[in-house]
């Protein structure tokens, strides 16, 4: 399990940019970024370094700021490797509330999943075989 | 010093009979000495001679904030202007301003009236009195700085604005009794504390005397627990004298008024009868010492009521209840009549949602659009869009349900309600046609 970084944010001009520059000037890195929106407002879901302590900037400068416990599971980098997982986790019973992926070299990709019992998807995932990335292995 | 221990514990009956007394007085003062209210009073063919109880000044005809303001600046002053002392005056925001005029006594009462705060807090020449109400015209600053000298305690007249200032005060000189609107105190905790300094060990705050605009007990208990200290509500207006009219004792529960100085009424807003004790209604003041500024039957336009029963405190002054909103703070939306404490009273059910919100109205077509921004607490997980999605939906049915008006309810980031150094703004207008 590894600690998401999550920010509300009302969706107007320059916000997003203005987020991206607090990170940077805390000297916070970033491995991936996502968006959910709707029309008033944004989600945005980062996995970077120092997660608590980027909470701890952003609420310094304004902006709602928490942290989430996700799983990122290592797939293999080709056709088929997130559709395996899911079937997996679908004859696991787990369930899903949000997720996006990226891949970090030609063979390994990365399945961030949000599930509501995080602990318990956890081990079944492992016991399934599949390994869990730690956030050092990612930023 | 004379804590008017006396006065305040005085029997009922014979607070009536000093009120009677009083009222008598100022009735004819008024008929002698004002042209506005010789007319009045023979309009309405109220006789100001022939008051023989405090029923019978139900006779005589209201005043109100538009009489005040036709006789700008002197035309209300029961005494020659070379008697008058001072002078303070309503912000004027909406029309031409009302004045007040006070002579040297109506200047002590003022500062008695107001020290019964501060002696509600046990408070006297052991305190040091920190005011941040804005000095000047308003009657925060000076009537508290009055109130303050009157108590006996040191007094710092700090005024508004630099809250970092009032914070190196607040902590370097050991204030114990803060005195300014209930939303600047909660200013001055929350900028304390992104300063990184905690008010509630850092400063000495025993009590704090706050009124000027409503708050809710959720933001009492909120500036309870940041200040670490207790909160009095304050009531006052310029009108009839400025803060000290009412105020709340140890007990918080509801406001004394200072019945030895003001006659209390509350009416039907509608019908203008006195209403049973206990029912919602509107303030009506009538003077009974005051010389320069006096006033007969005064709507003050502040939805409050009597409390029943007596206070635990043991003082036989009556009690109102905390303001309820104004009469014509009333929102007209979509032809239905809307108080901003109802919205208030909606918001403190929700854990989740700030105390900072503001209501914008704005027009679409010719329908009245009303949209509530609120900024939500630090704990609220909203990782998942549904989550903000749901409270949105629940603030949203509640105000539905509370106000008989659609609402859109929207959740903003934090900070983006404005933090004012006076008033909070709670409604922003911006209808075709306001204001």
């Amino acid at each position: 399990m590894i600690e998401q970084l999550t920010v509300f944010l009302e969706n107007t001009e320059g916000r997003l940019s203005a987020l991206c520059r607090s990170l940077a000037d805390a000297g916070i890195d970033m491995s991936a970024l996502t968006i959910a929106e709707v029309a008033d407002y944004g989600v945005v879901r980062i996995i970077c370094s120092d997660p608590e302590r980027a909470v701890d900037v952003l609420d310094e400068k304004g902006f709602r700021a928490m942290d989430t416990r996700v799983l990122a599971i290592e797939v293999p980098n080709k056709p088929g490797g997130l559709a395996d997982l899911l079937e997996t986790l679908g004859k696991l019973g787990v369930n899903i509330e949000y997720g996006y992926c990226f891949s970090i070299d030609s063979n390994r990709a990365v399945d961030v999943l949000k599930v509501s019992d995080p602990q318990a998807a956890a081990k079944a995932v492992q016991d399934a075989g599949y390994k869990l990335f730690t956030l050092d292995e990612l930023v | 010093m004379d804590t008017q221990q006396d006065i305040l514990t005085m029997p009922h009956e014979q607070l009536e009979a000093l009120q009677l007394e009083g009222v008598k007085k100022t009735v004819v003062a008024c008929y002698e000495n004002v042209a506005f209210y010789r007319e009045s009073f023979d309009a309405a063919g109220f006789d100001p001679y022939a008051v023989e109880s405090l029923d019978d000044l139900s006779k005589a005809p209201f005043v109100t904030k538009q009489d005040l303001r036709d006789n700008y600046p002197f035309g209300m002053f029961a005494v020659p202007r070379s008697e008058v002392k001072e002078i303070h005056m309503s912000s004027g925001t909406t029309g031409v301003a009302t004045v007040g005029g006070y002579t040297d006594h109506d200047l002590r009462i003022w500062g008695d009236c107001f020290a019964r705060g501060i002696r509600f807090a046990q408070g006297g020449v052991d305190d040091v009195c920190h005011i941040c109400y804005g000095y000047g015209l308003f009657t925060g600053g000076l009537g508290a700085h009055y109130g303050s000298l009157a108590a006996g305690c040191t007094t710092i007249p700090i005024s508004a604005g630099n809250t970092e200032r009032q914070i190196r005060v607040l902590r370097e000189m050991g204030s114990t009794i803060l005195c300014c609107t209930p939303s600047y105190a909660m200013h001055i905790a929350d900028t304390a504390i992104e300063m990184g300094i905690d008010p509630a060990t850092e400063f000495s705050l025993r009590a704090g005397i706050h009124g000027a605009e409503p708050f809710s007990n959720n933001f009492r208990a909120d500036l309870e627990r940041k200040l670490n200290y207790k909160v009095l509500d304050v009531y006052g207006l310029t009108e009839t004298m400025g803060p000290g009219v009412a105020i709340e004792c140890w007990e918080q529960d509801g406001l004394h008024l200072a019945e030895d100085h003001f006659f209390a009424e509350i009416i039907d807003p509608e019908t203008g009868e006195r209403v049973p004790d206990g029912e919602w209604g509107e303030l009506v003041l009538t003077s009974i010492d005051r010389e320069a500024s006096p006033v007969v039957r005064y709507r003050t336009r502040d939805i409050t009521r009597f409390l029943p029963g007596t206070c635990k405190c043991g003082r036989t002054h009556k009690r109102i209840d905390r303001l309820h909103g104004r009469t014509d703070d009333m929102l007209i939306v979509r032809g239905v009549n809307v108080f901003p404490s109802q919205i208030e009273d909606v918001m403190k059910t929700f854990e989740e949602a700030s105390s900072w919100y503001q209501l914008e109205l704005t027009t679409k077509g010719s329908l009245d659009v009303v949209t509530l921004k609120v900024e939500v607490n630090p704990g609220f997980d909203f990782d998942q869009m549904s989550a903000i999605q749901n409270l949105q939906r629940q603030i949203k049915a509640a105000l539905k349900t509370a106000l008989s008006v659609g609402v859109e309810v929207k959740v903003v980031e934090p900070k983006s309600i404005p933090r004012s150094e006076g008033k909070a703004k709670r409604i922003i207008d911006l209808r075709e046609g306001a204001n």
